[in-house]
């Protein structure tokens, strides 16, 4: 076992773990972060999608280790300080984004993602970033929806 | 002007807010104090005999607890099959044994021989590699047809064959049927194949198994659609727990789509295995355990005739359809290619004559029940393929061929000659609808400039009906269900006005917790806020049959209304008492109870209140409280239908198909949330066109999964779909359940994907092209046009 650290969602953490131990676990099984969930186990659907650094990253598809003295934003860190919800949560809300909530959390990550480098992304633009992020409620219609009036409100 | 609030209002969704935020509650987030891990062992061989487990090695690794194989399981029930079909000759269905852990032979990719229990996951992994487990692989059949031969090798040795049962519905039919196809002036006839497909949830399953050994209680946590059924099941025939001592839990669950309504053989063996190591079992499938181990859907492969007058009207249906079971009967698989299906083959039409003939077979894969429609997408698939090839060898628009045949408003109620009542509908309407937000007078021009760009446009249109709402008691009782189709409710008034509504519906997306409250505040003339909706527990709530079958508000939801309407009934007898009226003079609205043609009145918090602190009540007259309970029966299925068209380019060159855009008129009756019903026409449309384009779950001829990651089974993308045109302004209301309501969660994919195909196919059907089987991947499209040339 090996102690790691980092900074997840402005908060300073620590915890021991396997070589073997995935970000995606230690956040869920140390942490108790269970927002970030674990769809598949190839790397595939994006459920797991969290930001490291300021970069979109599967949390699956790298060890905890890897993640020592990063700075680790998850969905737990996405509302606002006064607990309300943030401008993409809400959009999401708005525009029914969202069923079984599943993929939520690594759906609003990756919009985060886009709409921090892309303030004003065409439907396909959208449609493309999501690539790595499976939903089987949706049909994407209104996640895409969602993402384009998140995008109207930051501008 | 959109109403605001209650039935036909569209609120944000309540449950959202934990979903946004990372709060919601997964199977997979509740871990248990003192909790053991579970890891199966399961057949990498399709089919095989188990000579020798040995257990020995992996028992000495670190932090093993307990393993399991089928020996622990030798005086324990089967998994139980749910219905059984009558075949055509009055014989019961073949019904093969499903033990919980396999019992000396293994019969798919994925059949579970043993479980290591261990202090970690990891180390119950670790474990299983050095599990010794001699196999002797047999020959496996995983072609139906193959399967049929005569000398071909058995699923089951003690069965006569691998035929499950042959179906024939209507029988007394047949030979009606055989002289309109004699006497027909045209006869289309298409073969074709309905895809095997994985459901996916986005949430693989999990259970969680817990035995109290002071109180002699289990609780079973798990990613279920029904928690009810599931204790039934597994209580009554697999463990022998009767129902007051197992308790059933479906917490936030993340997606069904069928494949969670089933009682699986994990779910047992957690709750087994919780008192057999007197600690916590818990169990997560892995993506890719669930691919060998969720039931998958459809895999169907159909020869369906039409006859036609020569006016084009339909004179009679004829199918032939083998079904895949896979290796075991699932829970309600029996009755997806039968009642589901062969039913449904009267479509919108008033085709008189109909003989469908099913032959279940098993194979040496795993077993298929249903997915998302369930039986109806095969049937509207067939139906409407062929439909569409008729039109273009009769010379007739699809449009108009499907016009001239369709039941008429003026005919309902209609009985189809395949056992169905349907109440209402008007297909014209519809169809209306759909060439107007489809913008079908202007597929022209659009073809034309496709053309220009090198590639070929195709525009696809068909209709669809399902009989969902399922189902009356006595109905699928006598068809083999064994199980009631009822839903139940308890509408608990609190002392102050608030309302905690208890439904045996069980939502996993469908976002219940916002749309039944709509009912109760528009019946009540309350907030909604007042309302709150628990599921999924059985300790909490009556006996449920949970959510499948678009059944949610039709039944679950009159069920939450008759409760209401009873809670109605005494609460205006109590306001009668505080108002000094006659109880039929008092009315209720706007949350207010007044009597008639005066200015009295009484609040309905005042009136709650004294429910239950009853100073001043009839005690002599009634019991005080204000709470409810209404189980629902349907008297019938509903029957939501509509009509869908699909644009396509494809590329002549490559065979990809790019969809341009896709168009839903539907008739769901009465709407509560068109918000939600929107997103659950999108979802399915979503999974139609999966299927019909990307999805295919394929096994190689000795019985392994080729498809079973997201890295080979190819799940639509966001890149994959367009932005939908939905539209359910059409509403003929149900006419027999209190809401007028019809359900809309299956009918996308129901509807899907013929409207995909024959946007295929006509695009090239100036190339010959006349079918292709699904999905329409670019190889397939391409080897049809090459076959085509």
């Amino acid at each position: 076992m090996t102690k790691v650290s980092m900074t997840v969602n402005g908060k300073a953490v620590s915890g021991e773990v396997e070589g073997r131990t995935l970000l995606a676990e230690f956040l869920r099984n140390n942490l108790h972060l269970t927002g970030t969930h674990i769809g598949c186990d190839t790397s595939q659907c994006g459920a797991c999608t969290v930001h490291v650094n300021g970069k979109m990253v599967k949390s699956c598809a790298i060890l905890a280790q890897e993640a020592d003295g990063a700075e680790v934003a998850t969905i737990e860190g996405m509302a606002n300080d006064d607990g309300s919800l943030g401008v993409i949560q809400a959009a999401f809300q708005e525009h029914h984004g969202l069923q079984c909530g599943f993929c939520t959390p690594g759906m609003v990550m990756a919009a985060a993602d886009l709409l921090a480098k892309n303030t004003n992304p065409s439907e396909a633009d959208i449609r493309s970033h999501l690539d790595g992020n499976i939903c089987r409620c949706t049909g994407y219609h209104n996640i895409v929806k969602s993402i384009q009036a998140a995008a109207s409100a930051l501008s | 002007m959109p109403k605001d609030h209650g039935i036909g209002a569209a609120p944000k969704r309540r449950e959202d807010v934990r979903f946004l935020t990372g709060k919601g509650k997964y199977t997979d987030d509740i871990n248990l104090y003192n909790q053991t891990y579970a890891y199966f062992v399961r057949s990498d061989v399709a089919h095989g005999k188990i000579n020798n487990i040995d257990t020995k090695a992996a028992q000495d690794m670190p932090g093993v607890v307990r393993i399991f194989t089928g020996a622990d399981f030798e005086g324990v029930g089967g998994v139980p099959c749910g219905w059984a079909v009558t075949d055509k000759h009055g014989e019961p269905m073949q019904e093969p044994a499903h033990p919980v852990l396999a019992q000396g032979k293994v019969r798919h990719v994925g059949d579970p021989i043993a479980v290591v229990v261990a202090e970690s996951l990891a180390e119950a992994r670790d474990a299983a590699e050095v599990l010794e487990i001699d196999i002797e692989e047999l020959p496996a059949v995983i072609d139906m047809k193959a399967a049929l031969e005569d000398g071909a090798t058995k699923v089951h040795d003690d069965l006569t064959s691998n035929l499950c049962f042959d179906w024939g519905f209507v029988e007394e039919n047949k030979a009606a049927v055989e002289e309109a196809f004699q006497n027909a002036h045209h006869v289309t006839s298409l073969e074709l194949r309905n895809n095997r497909l994985v459901a996916n949830p986005m949430e693989a399953r999990v259970a969680i198994g817990e035995y109290d050994a002071a109180s002699e209680d289990y609780t079973l946590y798990t990613t279920s659609q029904n928690p009810h059924v599931i204790r039934l099941l597994m209580g009554a025939f697999v463990l022998g727990i009767p129902e007051h001592k197992l308790r059933v839990v479906a917490p936030d669950v993340g997606g069904g789509f069928g494949t969670k309504i089933f009682h699986y053989a994990e779910e047992a063996f957690c709750t087994f295995a919780a008192k057999a190591v007197g600690r916590p079992v818990k169990w997560s499938a892995s993506r890719s355990e669930a691919f060998i181990s969720d039931a998958h859907g459809r895999d169907h492969v159909t020869k369906i005739e039409l006859a036609l007058d020569e006016n084009g009207k339909f004179l009679a249906v004829r199918t032939d359809t083998l079904a895949n079971m896979g290796a075991y009967l699932s829970t309600f698989a029996p009755s997806v290619p039968t009642w589901l299906h062969g039913t449904l083959m009267a479509g919108n039409y008033t085709t008189p004559l109909v003989y469908v003939n099913v032959r279940a077979v098993f194979t040496n894969t795993v077993p298929v029940d249903a997915y998302r429609g369930a039986g109806r997408p095969e049937a509207t698939f067939q139906l409407e393929r062929v439909i569409d090839k008729a039109a273009r060898e009769i010379g007739m628009s699809p449009i108009d061929l499907r016009r001239i045949n369709f039941i008429q408003p003026d005919q309902f109620p209609y009985a189809t000659p395949v056992a169905l009542e349907y109440d209402t509908g008007n297909y014209g309407a519809t169809m209306d609808k759909l060439i107007e937000i489809a913008d079908i007078a202007g597929f022209g021009d659009r073809m034309v400039e496709s053309r220009k760009n090198g590639k070929l446009r195709g525009l696809g249109v068909n209709c669809y009906i399902e009989a969902c709402g399922i189902a009356p008691s006595n109905l699928v009782g006598q068809l083999g269900a064994r199980a009631g189709l009822y839903e139940s409710a308890t509408v608990r008034v609190n002392a102050t006005g608030s309302i905690s509504v208890y439904t045996g519906s069980h939502s996993h997306g469908q976002g219940h917790e916002t749309t039944f409250p709509q009912v109760i505040a528009e019946m009540l003339g309350i907030d909604e806020s007042m309302v709150d909706i628990v599921h999924g527990d059985t300790s909490k709530i009556p006996m449920g049959m949970g959510t499948y079958g678009s059944r949610s508000i039709a039944v679950g939801g009159s069920a939450m209304v008759r409760a209401t309407e009873k809670v109605i009934a005494k609460a205006k007898k109590i306001a009668a008492h505080l108002l000094e009226a006659g109880e039929g003079d008092i009315e209720l609205a706007n949350g207010e109870f007044t009597v008639a043609g005066t200015d009295k009145s009484v609040a309905w918090g005042d009136v709650t209140l004294a429910a239950y602190v009853p100073h001043n009540y009839p005690l002599e007259d009634m019991e005080p409280g204000l709470e409810e309970t209404a189980f629902y029966d349907p008297a019938n299925f509903t029957y939501p239908s509509g009509a869908y068209a699909c644009e396509v380019e494809v590329d002549p060159e490559t065979g990809k198909v790019e969809i341009c855009s896709f168009a839903a008129a539907d008739d769901f009756g009465n709407i509560i949330n068109p918000m939600i019903v929107d997103g659950q026409v999108h979802g399915g449309i979503g999974q139609g066109i999966g299927q019909a384009l990307l999805e295919h779950a394929i096994y190689d001829e000795n019985g392994q999964l080729l498809t079973g990651s997201y890295m080979d089974y190819a799940m639509p993308r966001a890149s994959d779909m367009p932005s939908f045109s939905v539209d359910h302004s059409c509403q003929t209301p149900c006419t027999h359940n209190p809401l007028g309501v019809k359900g809309c969660g299956e009918a996308g994919a129901i509807g899907s994907p013929p409207a995909v195909v024959n946007a295929v196919v006509d695009a090239l059907a100036d190339l010959g092209v006349t079918h292709i089987d699904m999905p329409l991947s670019p190889n397939n499209v391409w080897s049809a046009i090459q076959a085509a040339k």
